[in-house]
């Protein structure tokens, strides 16, 4: 494979996509000592505690919404109070925020978990068949990636979503997984390729066992690490891809999330009116969860890779 | 070098047709008549003029030819610049619509853009390995790079517009100004200018500096900067040989990003009724002008894959392994 043209793959996040995976599959020490440098890491403790917080608000803080998140029926306009349940105040149109928040909330974790396990289910699919194969599959499944790369996705989703009459926050998520997968077809093909020719690759395949078995049980193992902070970070990236979609107008149409109490907001004139409870809430939920997952993936890889931890 | 760029080439023009493909499809592909739905939006009284708008729209979107010729007529209007007409700014095309949204919003993205690539740049190499700066820039990239677009605008307009009133709250020029190009009116441009171009700025910065950060340390950990540094060579001149490596990756980045930058340009219009491409993305959808939304999304197609391109040719100057690679190794 000659292909000196291929730019390296660079995803923000994830650095050292070139560089092949060399630990071998954990063994029992090593997962030891991987749980010694993991509680003792701040950026993953810090990362992994306020995410599981929020993850146990939006599980738990619905059941203690005192109103149904699009009913009209409390005062209009009210500033964040502990009366009648009140506690994130009420919008223009007299809807309690707070039970709007909380249902964002379990949302955007939704939409991240479907989202970004299809895209890393895609991802895996494609890269590994491309990397393992090789040939003509593998041209054809770049060629593929490269399209989709190159697509603006979200004007995509836009255009698609537009079109739509009705919307749920299941299409939603299948359309994000669908679309953002390239990056990481891209990265795990390459991992894949730095793998195929080690000789624990051969031995399986002298050994009788199909391809499959072989990609699962011999080179996923071997990048478990890695796929797990893939996963991670499509998880963030699916947040706010709905978020954004969903500010723009084309969220599901029969609930009420993060992104669209924003535009709600904002086409309310929530900013003139100085309601702040209304528009702070959705934006710094999603900013935090975001920059916590983020946090945790930088953890998580000076955990998995000894280079990168501080002395 | 020929053959590089034919197959990029290739690529970007089999991503074309894929896009308007698609973006012909989808109305196709929708359960219904489209034209229906839309005379159902219009509620035209009349029935005669009905009959005749109706019509019109089925000769419009070509509906009463055979597929394969709709999908042929598609294409020639398209490459005749005619996307169709908007319903909602009726007798306006949509090319016209087009061309005044998009010097707003590509005022907005390519100084965003590139400003911000280059500042993050500078800021993460400048903070990698140094634990003050690294503690103190990381987390504000990490929340920046975090925060959705279309919330950071919301926060700066009811701050610094709203609350304070340093900037103007929105739109691209004051509507009482008078509309020449006098040092007055170019100043309010500037001033409604200012907002969205940071909102976008920010965002995009924390990003640009948390990737250059994280290239710089692999950088710095190779074999070649210890090499160096075991040669007793000053750090800044390794950081400098580990910055000429780590942008490279960066370059590729910013092709990657565009996506994610037109999608926060757009929803940073709306923030701030910004009347560029994404308040009319905007306005086309909460009106449901369909040609609009379809206009649009080729054209950012089209933006895109000419980015794509000159981010294809800067990396072929930048670096010299590509450029050897392909003309062989004379030297």
């Amino acid at each position: 494979m000659s292909t000196p043209q291929v730019a390296p793959p660079s995803v923000d996040e994830i650095a050292p996509l070139e560089e092949p995976v060399t630990a071998p599959v954990q063994t029992m020490g090593g997962k030891r000592e991987m749980l010694h440098f993991a509680v003792r890491n701040r950026k993953l403790v810090v990362g992994l505690s306020v995410t599981l917080a929020m993850l146990v608000f939006a599980v738990v803080g619905p059941f203690l919404a005192h109103h149904p998140p699009l009913e009209y029926g409390g005062k209009l306009s009210w500033a964040p109070t502990t009366k009648d349940g009140y506690w994130f105040g009420t919008t223009l149109l007299g809807q309690d925020v707070y039970a709007q928040f909380v249902n964002g909330l379990r949302l955007a974790f939704i939409v991240g978990a479907l989202g970004g396990g299809i895209a890393a289910g895609v991802g895996m699919l494609v890269g590994f068949t491309a990397g393992y194969r090789g040939g003509v599959v593998d041209e054809v499944l770049n060629m593929l990636t490269n399209v989709v790369l190159v697509i603006p996705t979200f004007a995509l989703l836009l255009v698609i979503a537009a079109y739509l009459k009705v919307r749920g926050i299941m299409m939603e998520s299948v359309f994000i997984g669908l679309t953002s997968w390239p990056w990481a077809a891209r990265a795990l093909r390459a991992q894949t390729f730095s793998l195929v020719s080690r000789d624990f690759v051969g031995m399986a395949r002298l050994s009788g066992r199909n391809s499959w078995q072989i990609i699962f049980k011999e080179i996923a193992p071997n990048m478990s690490s890695y796929l797990f902070m893939m996963f991670i970070l499509l998880f963030g990236g699916a947040i706010l891809i709905a978020a954004t979609i969903d500010f723009i107008g084309l969220g599901p149409s029969n609930t009420i999330s993060l992104g669209m109490m924003m535009q709600l907001s904002v086409q309310n004139a929530a900013l003139q009116l100085h309601l702040w409870w209304w528009f702070l809430p959705p934006g710094l939920a999603i900013m935090t969860i975001v920059a916590s997952l983020y946090v945790m993936n930088v953890g998580l890889d000076e955990v998995f890779n000894p280079t990168l931890r501080e002395l | 070098m020929r053959r590089y760029f034919l197959r990029k080439l290739f690529i970007y023009l089999l991503t074309f047709v894929i896009a308007v493909t698609i973006d012909w499809a989808i109305p196709h592909l929708m359960p219904g008549n489209p034209v229906l739905t839309l005379m159902g939006r219009l509620q035209i009284q009349d029935p005669k003029v009905a009959q005749n708008v109706y019509h019109h729209y089925m000769r419009a979107f070509n509906l009463d030819l055979p597929l394969w010729k709709q999908y042929y007529y598609f294409w020639v209007s398209l490459l005749h610049g005619d996307l169709g007409t908007s319903i909602l700014q009726f007798p306006s095309s949509v090319t016209s619509i087009i061309v005044h949204a998009v010097p707003y919003t590509l005022g907005l993205l390519i100084p965003a853009t590139l400003l911000s690539w280059y500042a993050g740049n500078k800021v993460g190499a400048l903070a990698a390995r140094r634990k003050v700066l690294d503690n103190t820039v990381l987390p504000v990239a990490y929340a920046l790079t975090a925060t959705p677009y279309m919330w950071l605008a919301i926060l700066l307009s009811w701050t610094l517009a709203v609350t304070w009133k340093v900037f103007p709250v929105g739109f691209a020029y004051d509507p009482t100004a008078q509309r020449a190009w006098t040092w007055t009116f170019v100043a309010n441009l500037l001033q409604h200018w200012f907002l969205p171009f940071m909102s976008l700025f920010l965002v995009a910065f924390g990003g640009w500096a948390i990737g250059m950060r994280n290239m710089i340390i692999y950088e710095l950990e190779s074999d070649y900067a210890h090499y160096l540094e075991a040669l007793g060579a000053p750090q800044r001149l390794v950081r400098k040989y580990a910055f000429r490596n780590a942008v490279l990756p960066q370059i590729t980045g910013l092709a990657l990003s565009l996506g994610a930058v037109i999608a926060g340009a757009l929803v940073t219009e709306i923030v701030y009724s910004y009347p560029g491409l994404g308040y009319q993305i905007y306005r086309a959808i909460t009106n449901e002008d369909y040609f609009v939304i379809q206009g649009i999304f080729l054209f950012i197609i089209l933006g895109v894959l000419i980015a794509n391109f000159l981010v294809d040719i800067a990396y072929l100057i930048v670096d010299p392994r590509t450029r050897i690679g392909m003309e062989g190794t004379k030297a």
